[in-house]
């Protein structure tokens, strides 16, 4: 079996702040294996985003430790093993898209004409093409969220990270990058943690759906989700359905269903 | 798909890409309506001028020994005319010497060169001081209330000892300290405050996802400073360089006035000054030369802010 892509083991996070310490996380464990798509669901402050900002060596952990790809999260920063996007996109408005597109790479030392070349390749593979010279302030919020994954992509990780990335976008825009972010994922083969609080997001796109407890986070429950195609019609299969009454019942805190589904309880 | 990103696209940058021709014409036609409202204005001002000196009390108003409006004798107001006249006029009664007007423009390229090094020295401070800052909450805390305080400083009184002590400085002889020296140095010390600010809180502006995103491409500090904070400073800058360089004008004059230095605008305001009852023409000539020497200030530094923020940012980058 290969290395995983990120393995957690007994995270605990806690943070002083002036009202007091605040306890995020709690003995975390977590697997998650190379080429798989992993969400991470809870409600609001159960530490979902901290637990990606440790496994992107943002945040450091107060205990437990956290490998990505087989070695320490901070060696797999420095080693730019992974790309991340934000809810905001984060986009440095005084460079085009295409400029944007290439921060990884100019930060890293690539030549300019290979640079422009990726930066290309990537913008046609978001499907904006033709608004390499525009400005981010140009583009709508779907379009500029699109520059952010393409920049996340920009040199080929084999991990990436995503806090809320459609969060900030109506319902349809929502549900179409869904669908563009699974086909940018066939294509390139990269792992996926994501971050959201839809269960409709987590269940459409993920092959495992870990859901965290209210704070102090926990592992809950891992929903393993099968379905028969990832196209539009998958969101009115049955299964679709019966993952997303999962994922449900386990924010909830309840056990399933007898027989629902193929989670595991934590 | 593609298509509707287009039409998005279309949508959201037609009204600046539209005519660019259309948009530089109306650029130069509100630019010639301001010049025009700023020249109607110093005439307005000129006229007020003149039918003070022709219908005012010539003695004054006094209120209680008090006087609120001032005399109109052509010695307390000379007219527009006669200052105009005083600049053709040599500057001293000898055979070949250079009029008023020429000593006036000397002296207001002297005190333009000794603020242009102001404002580049104290610039270059400024900046200096605010990366210091942003780097280190603690030099934050300590440094920023003394750069606010900094400004409530009398220059008129320091200037003097900032003379003093230039002058004790043990420099190579061909390093010594010059009177202008100070004068350049009191300069700086003005125009540095705006710039520290400025720049702060230029420097600052990156909020948490660009931090975190530099910080996720392992970017060094020197990398995340000159891709990231740098130009995130740029529009803090610009009004902070142009309000620089207005400090650096006036702390040349006033440090020039207080130190005595020859050479410049200020020393010639106080020369005039004390002519001003054999030919009061003299003192206004010198300062029209001051005010002409703040408009072209202000109009170097606009320049610079093209520079920055169209060459440096590129077209269409601040809508």
């Amino acid at each position: 079996m290969s290395t995983p892509a990120v393995q957690v083991v007994g995270l605990d996070q806690r943070f002083t702040t002036a009202s007091g310490e605040v306890h995020a996380l709690s003995g975390v464990d977590l697997t998650v294996d190379a080429g798989a798509f992993v969400s991470l669901i809870g409600p609001s402050g159960c530490g979902k985003s901290t637990l990606l900002r440790c496994i992107g060596d943002l945040v450091t952990p107060s205990a437990g430790t956290v490998l990505v790809g087989g070695v320490s999260a901070h060696e797999a920063r420095l080693a730019h093993h992974y790309g991340i996007a934000f809810q905001s996109a984060g986009l440095l408005e005084w460079r085009t898209v295409q400029r944007n597109v290439e921060l990884p790479l100019e930060l890293h030392g690539v030549g300019r004409r290979e640079r422009a070349e990726r930066a290309r390749h990537l913008l046609d593979l978001v499907g904006l093409g033709d608004f390499a010279g525009a400005r981010p302030g140009q583009l709508s919020g779907g379009m500029q969220q699109r520059v952010a994954i393409a920049r996340a992509l920009a040199e080929e990780p084999p991990l990436l990270l995503m806090d809320e990335p459609f969060g900030a976008l109506d319902e349809m825009t929502r549900e179409r990058m869904q669908a563009e972010l699974l086909a940018i994922r066939e294509r390139t083969g990269t792992t996926v943690v994501l971050v959201t609080h839809s269960i409709a997001e987590a269940v459409f796109c993920s092959t495992q759906v870990v859901v965290l407890s209210p704070r102090p986070g926990r592992v809950v429950r891992v929903v393993d989700v099968e379905l028969p195609t990832r196209d539009e019609d998958a969101r009115e299969h049955p299964a679709f359905f019966a993952a997303i009454t999962a994922v449900r019942e386990a924010l909830r805190g309840r056990t399933p269903l007898a027989g629902a589904l193929h989670g595991e309880d934590r | 798909m593609s298509e509707l990103l287009a039409t998005q696209l279309a949508q959201s940058a037609a009204p600046a890409a539209a005519p660019a021709g259309a948009r530089a014409g109306a650029r130069l036609a509100l630019g010639l309506r301001r010049t025009a409202t700023a020249l109607v204005g110093v005439a307005a001002l000129l006229v007020v001028w003149e039918l003070y000196r022709a219908f005012g009390p010539v003695q004054g108003v006094e209120v209680g020994g008090q006087r609120v409006l001032p005399r109109a004798d052509p010695r307390s107001m000379p007219g527009v005319g006669e200052v105009l006249a005083t600049l053709g006029e040599p500057e001293v009664a000898v055979p070949g010497a250079r009029t008023v007007g020429v000593a006036v423009l000397d002296a207001a390229a002297g005190t333009l060169r000794m603020a242009a090094g102001g404002w580049l020295l104290g610039s270059a401070a400024g900046l200096l001081l605010a990366i210091a800052m942003q780097r280190s909450r603690l030099l934050e805390r300590g440094l920023l209330p003394h750069v606010v305080l900094s400004q409530t400083v009398p220059v008129i009184a320091v200037a003097p000892l900032v003379a003093g002590w230039g002058g004790r400085l043990a420099l190579t002889p061909t390093l010594a300290w010059q009177p202008w020296t100070s004068v350049v140095v009191i300069s700086a010390f003005l125009a540095s405050c705006p710039v520290a600010l400025g720049a702060l809180r230029g420097l600052q502006a990156p909020g948490g996802a660009e931090q975190e995103l530099f910080a996720s491409l392992a970017a060094t500090r020197r990398q995340t400073l000159l891709r990231l904070r740098f130009p995130a400073a740029v529009p803090f800058l610009v009004p902070a360089l142009r309000l620089a360089a207005a400090q650096a004008v006036v702390g040349s004059i006033v440090a020039e006035i207080s130190t005595g230095t020859r050479g410049g605008i200020g020393r010639l305001v106080l020369e005039y000054a004390q002519q001003a009852t054999s030919s009061p023409g003299r003192l206004y000539a010198a300062i029209l030369g001051a005010a002409l020497l703040g408009l072209l200030a202000a109009a170097l530094v606009s320049l610079l802010d093209v520079l920055l923020l169209r060459g440096g940012r590129g077209p269409g980058g601040n809508p």
